[in-house]
């Protein structure tokens, strides 16, 4: 299992993933070949899946972020999996959850303006199979992202 | 940035993928030299469109094996200024994201725990204790999706 170093090595690379491998080894107190094989060793045991570029739709002129929560109706076996199969089709969804609790499903959608959310509200969304009800929370201000975990 | 052309959605979709494809193996994947694939890609940084890098991990593996959203109200008459509860909300290190929302609820918080007795330590001892906080509303994630979105 995981060791006080691969924590070490992984809380540096979360902290600078761009890092280089001589940078993260140092700051880590531990070699380079260490540092290789214990990240190859995190990426053989599935623990680090990998990096993936963060967009910032905004700065793409998607200004509206809406946070749609759903309770879907779960009298037909294939509710979750066809909703699931209907949302990932949307191009405007950017992210899907689901829950354990009283909303089911989430979807994060982004939009140009209000008048684009209208549109993908109504065409797209309102067209998601199964839906029992829907709550909308809009996105004001994101206050704190950071995924880091606390290692 | 608006005026992405075809290059700059797939580069966008390639590193959403991989962050840590280099401009040498981006060019090559879409048949740019790596001087052109650099200078996209270091258009983009510059526009804030590409927006840094999130490690994907287990978290589960890591020990991290609740991950909770949370609905927050404000309380009703609040004794203290918002700015003092988000600067509280965002303090506490499980709490990954704190958004401010219009709609049901007042923010939406991303949480993770050990489990679900620590995630109930976090909540009755750093985020009920708040003063400003009013009803909250926990749903425990299942799985979670992140889509390439509109690119």
């Amino acid at each position: 299992m995981l060791d006080d170093s691969d924590r070490r090595l992984l809380r540096q690379l979360q902290n600078d993933p761009a890092a280089s491998l001589q940078a993260l080894a140092a700051r880590s107190g531990v070699s380079v070949q260490f540092a290789t094989r214990r990240l190859d060793r995190l990426r053989a045991q599935g623990v680090l899946r990998g990096q993936r570029a963060r967009i910032d739709w905004r700065a793409l002129g998607y200004d509206v972020a809406v946070s749609l929560r759903f309770t879907i109706d779960k009298t037909d076996p294939r509710a979750f999996e066809d909703f699931l199969a209907a949302a990932r089709a949307v191009p405007e969804v950017v992210e899907i959850q689901t829950f354990l609790g009283r909303v089911d499903l989430r979807l994060s959608v982004v939009a140009r303006d209000l008048a684009h959310y209208h549109e993908v509200y109504r065409h797209r969304i309102l067209a998601l199979p199964h839906i029992a009800e829907i709550e909308a929370l809009m996105q004001v201000a994101t206050l704190k992202t950071d995924e880091r975990l606390p290692l | 940035m608006t005026g992405l052309d075809a290059t700059d959605r797939a580069i966008l979709r390639a590193l959403v993928e991989d962050a840590t494809l280099g401009s040498a193996a981006l060019g090559a994947r879409l048949g740019l030299s790596q001087s052109a694939a650099w200078r996209r890609v270091r258009r983009l940084e510059e526009a804030g469109v590409l927006a840094g890098r999130r490690l994907d991990l287990d978290l589960a593996a890591l020990g991290f094996g609740v991950t909770v959203f949370l609905g927050v109200k404000l309380a009703q008459r609040g004794r203290t200024t918002l700015a003092e509860t988000e600067r509280a909300l965002t303090a506490i290190p499980e709490v990954q994201t704190v958004e401010h929302v219009l709609g049901l609820y007042d923010y939406r918080l991303r949480i993770v725990a050990r489990d679900l007795s620590d995630f109930e330590r976090v909540l009755r001892r750093r985020i009920l204790t708040l003063p400003g906080v009013g009803n909250v509303e926990a749903n425990v994630l299942l799985s979670e999706e992140r889509l390439p979105g509109p690119i």
